[in-house]
């Protein structure tokens, strides 16, 4: 069997590398794709929407359309996650491990047992227990902070150098999943409930779809941000580049929720107990 | 030999694609542990990523992000001056539907781990034969 | 508002699967209304459509306000019309029939399940209407994420069967990728029509020929071609049977629609049909997979898996029909597409009535059916008399100009392999009318806790026998009508 694979493997990629002959050469400036279509995006892009950075003028105003899938795509896998895996029984488990704040104590109860109230003296830790420690819990309260803020600054700059909704969002929920690992799945879920993230989520792409269907109602085609001009008291070009960041904003709430529903359904498998 | 030497000069960066486009088509078929098979997935999905990025490179041209005094008529822009944006573009739509298709892979491979017990390909026929 | 429609038909959908999954959070009850309201709205929209298009032609659509190629064009022709129109009417039925399998299944995921079902539908639509062939593969990537999380969700060995087609429907997309990317490399450009434009100077390249062979194997691999057909038996019967309806019917057409709108409008048909080697091997491949499909289902003891390889022997009359080249083989695939949605709408909404009642499909378990659940059984034998291709039912006619242009090319393996795949069909169908009607009720089902009140019926809800019944009569409708439908729309389509 793995014979016949790699035979049928080293055949096929013979057989593509026979046909990349006549590929163009590699960073060739005069190939096709660098002539036809891309001059127009370079040349005209700042002139048209007045935005810099020209991938995301692209990505979310002449390709706009594109990108709303791609956010639905995205919010389609945490939809679907989320249908897969979640389970709303439950189940009791074996053992629960507590620990006394003050003194550092461990305690294991047993199924059966009496449990401590969540008052502060005692929190509960997972089963697959890492020893405390002060540091990275500490470290990691002064850092998420400052991710966040670095987030922000990422998707509002992406206008005028690489960013954009979509890398700005992932910080943003790499850092709710950092809070998520350092603490436990509990704390954060107590903080960022799985019901905010879906709505954030849903609200994200709404925000995306409904500013093409206000250029629809105002009379343009659909993702027309010309159209927003008399709403936002800009010129036509400038309302291009007020509609591209209004988006990326979109983009950007939509990634980041849908980031920690994935973390928070994955990791805890359905379950929302104990997560990693 | 000259001519060789050019050849491969200038076309072995879509080699090189191929060859990891290859490995992950091979990773799938072969490996009998669920999990290897979807890195696999993610390889292949991945090498095509790099192909397109590849196809926008320009020699000497800077990235498409336009500095702030050029646009006018000092400092025109010059299509020549920059890579091409539209790989960039349309391979960040293809970077975060191979993230969704990971996401929902390993969900499936949770749900079949919770079902079976186990994440390997012969243990889990042997277990739907038995049934 | 009337030129808005073609983004409208799209948006719909997608808004009310989003508002659904956030009213899913806060009160159940209204997912089911909304979800209704999601698919009927486009369904007037397409029907719309598909008048204007025969008034004009084509209808074409800029969005973001950007001429093509810069921006991305959408744009209906009679084929895309006519596919939009079945896409939402085969939702739309099955909607309505799956409200209570959703309420014994999953009760309280109906939220999302209704948001995926209508992100599947809203990529289908866009699958049909867009003119850029980028759009396309990110379109298809949806559509195949939520089939995926819809099929993963059944029970015995549905997980597994989901990571199988993910695993191959994530390579056949990623050959379409890598196809689109080459002609990208050669031209420059990813609009349909643009590219139709600029190819033919570069026929002679390797790469185009390349290209077309990495787009076709992506879309066998969906569409569950002969040879990497291995995902769709176990994939279609471990779902669950409130999307069975759904992803059945309308999956491999649509794939077969993309495979014709690439071969026609991309890559024009003096390109594809010029090498009569490549099409008579497309049509030996074809005849291979009607003659596997039909034989390996008279093998299977269970129902729904009896059906899923006459799928995999429907889409071998398509492809085939296709590949055959003339006009009436081509006349013949797109009407089988319009048909066998239809047709497999019908079946497998008996069958899901079916599994719902008796809470199995094994062929064992089916005695007496006739008697508890007589209209569901209705509908089941007129999906199975246009399988076989009895007149007036649609299958009739289609394979009737299959057949006319199998032997229009000498294709006489493809015109026997028809008729040899409608004798399989016949015995297939009659067992189970003989295993259904002939046969005594079994003693074991006398003692159901719901006890029949109506003399021995025990029929499904409501809403799924109005569906099943509705379908059935579709099928005869359009079997009466099939020379509306070809004078009218198919003909424009060459």
């Amino acid at each position: 069997m793995k014979a016949i694979a790699f035979i049928t493997v080293v055949l096929c990629g013979s057989l593509i590398m026979f046909g990349t002959f006549e590929f163009p050469d590699w960073g060739d400036p005069q190939s096709p794709a660098s002539r036809h279509l891309s001059p127009y995006f370079i040349e005209q892009s700042l002139a048209d929407t007045a935005v810099p950075n020209i991938v995301t003028a692209v990505l979310a105003d002449y390709r706009g359309f594109d990108t709303m899938f791609e956010t639905t795509v995205i919010f389609a896998a945490g939809l679907a996650c989320f249908f897969l895996l979640r389970t709303f029984t439950k189940k009791t488990r074996n053992e629960r491990l507590y620990r006394h704040s003050s003194t550092g104590i461990i305690i294991n109860i047993k199924k059966g047992g009496k449990r401590p109230d969540d008052s502060s003296k005692f929190e509960r830790i997972d089963s697959l227990w890492t020893p405390y420690d002060l540091i990275i819990k500490t470290t990691c309260r002064l850092i998420i902070p400052s991710i966040q803020l670095f987030a922000l600054y990422v998707i509002a700059h992406g206008h005028h150098s690489p960013g954009g909704g979509f890398q700005g969002g992932v910080i943003l929920g790499a850092s709710i999943i950092l809070l998520a690992i350092s603490n436990d799945l509990r704390s954060t879920l107590r903080r960022m409930s799985e019901k905010a993230s879906a709505i954030m989520a849903a609200a994200g792409v709404l925000i995306y779809v409904g500013t093409g269907i206000l250029c629809l109602l105002l009379g343009a085609a659909f993702l027309d941000y010309e159209a927003l001009a008399p709403l936002l008291q800009s010129s036509r070009i400038m309302a291009r580049s007020h509609g591209i960041l209004i988006v990326e904003m979109g983009v950007g709430l939509a990634v980041m929720a849908v980031m920690i529903w994935l973390y928070y359904n994955i990791s805890s498998a359905g379950k929302h107990d104990e997560g990693l | 030999m000259n001519d060789l030497i050019t050849l491969i000069a200038s076309k072995y960066n879509y080699w090189a694609f191929i060859i990891l486009m290859m490995l992950g088509l091979y990773a799938m078929i072969v490996k009998k542990n669920l999990v290897k098979k979807i890195i696999g997935m993610n390889i292949f999905q991945t090498s095509i990523i790099l192909f397109y990025i590849s196809v926008g490179a320009k020699e000497q041209a800077t990235i498409p992000i336009i500095e702030h005094s050029h646009g006018t008529e000092a400092h025109p822009i010059q299509a020549i001056n920059y890579i091409n944006p539209l790989p960039h573009v349309l391979m960040l739509t293809a970077i975060v539907v191979s993230v969704a298709t990971l996401g929902v892979a390993l969900a499936l491979a949770i749900r079949v781990y919770r079902q079976y017990g186990t994440l390997e390909e012969n243990e889990i026929q042997s277990q739907i034969n038995q049934l | 508002m009337n030129q808005q429609f073609p983004a409208l038909i799209i948006i719909v959908p997608l808004i009310v699967a989003l508002v659904i999954t956030i009213v899913g959070w806060l009160n159940k009850k209204w997912c089911f209304p909304l979800a209704l309201i999601g698919l009927g709205t486009p369904l007037l929209i397409s029907v719309g459509l598909l008048l204007e298009v025969l008034k004009k032609q084509v209808i074409t659509y800029h969005l973001g306000g950007w001429r093509p190629p810069m921006g991305i064009e959408y744009r209906i022709d009679h084929l895309s019309g006519l596919v939009l129109v079945v896409i939402f009417s085969v939702a739309l039925l099955n909607l309505i029939a799956s409200r209570e399998k959703v309420l014994a299944e999953f009760p309280e995921k109906a939220g999302a399940f209704y948001g995926l079902s209508l992100l599947f539908v809203a990529g289908l639509a866009g699958i049909t209407i867009t003119g850029d062939a980028f759009n396309l593969y990110v379109l298809l990537e949806i559509t195949a994420l939520s089939g995926y999380a819809l099929i993963g969700m059944g029970d015995k060995h549905a997980p597994l069967a989901g990571l199988h087609y993910l695993i191959m429907g994530t390579i056949g997309a990623s050959f379409y990728l890598l196809g689109v990317g080459f002609l990208y490399l050669m031209t420059g450009t990813l609009n349909m029509v643009e590219l139709s434009q600029m190819l033919p100077a570069l026929y002679s390249s390797r790469v185009v020929i390349f290209a077309f062979f990495f787009c076709l194997i992506g879309l066998f691999i969906k569409m569950a071609m002969f040879p990497v057909h291995g995902w769709l038996p176990n994939a279609y019967s471990y779902m669950p049977t409130a999307a069975s309806g759904l992803i059945a019917a309308l999956t491999t057409k649509v794939m077969i629609y993309v495979m014709i709108r690439i071969s026609l409008l991309v890559f024009t048909p003096s390109f594809v049909f010029v090498n009569t080697l490549l099409n008579s091997a497309l049509v030996w491949l074809a005849v291979i997979a009607i003659v596997t499909g039909s034989i390996l289902a008279l093998a299977q003891k269970s129902l729904t898996r009896m059906l899923t390889f006459i799928i995999i022997a429907e889409v071998g009359y398509m492809v085939g029909g296709f590949w055959l080249g003339n006009r009436d083989g081509i006349t013949g695939s797109v009407l089988h597409i319009v048909n066998d949605a239809a047709m497999t709408l019908c079946l497998f909404l008996a069958v899901g009535s079916i599994r719902f009642r008796l809470q199995s499909d094994r062929l064992s378990d089916l005695s007496g059916i006739f008697r508890t659940m007589p209209f569901t059984m209705i509908a089941f034998v007129v999906g199975g008399l246009s399988i076989i291709g009895v007149p007036p039912t649609c299958g009739f006619f289609s394979k009737w100009y299959l057949i006319k242009g199998g032997l229009a090319a000498g294709s006489y393996e493809f015109v026997a392999a028809l008729i040899f795949s409608s004798l399989i069909n016949i015995i297939l169908f009659f067992r189970v009318i003989e295993i259904g009607y002939f046969n005594p009720q079994t003693e074991g089902r006398n003692d159901d806790h719901t006890t029949p009140a109506n003399g021995g019926i025990n029929e499904a809800p409501l809403g799924m026998v109005v569906t099943s019944l509705i379908s059935a009569t579709s099928l005869i409708v359009l079997g009466i009508y099939t020379n509306v439908l070809v004078g009218k729309v198919i003909q424009f389509v060459l």
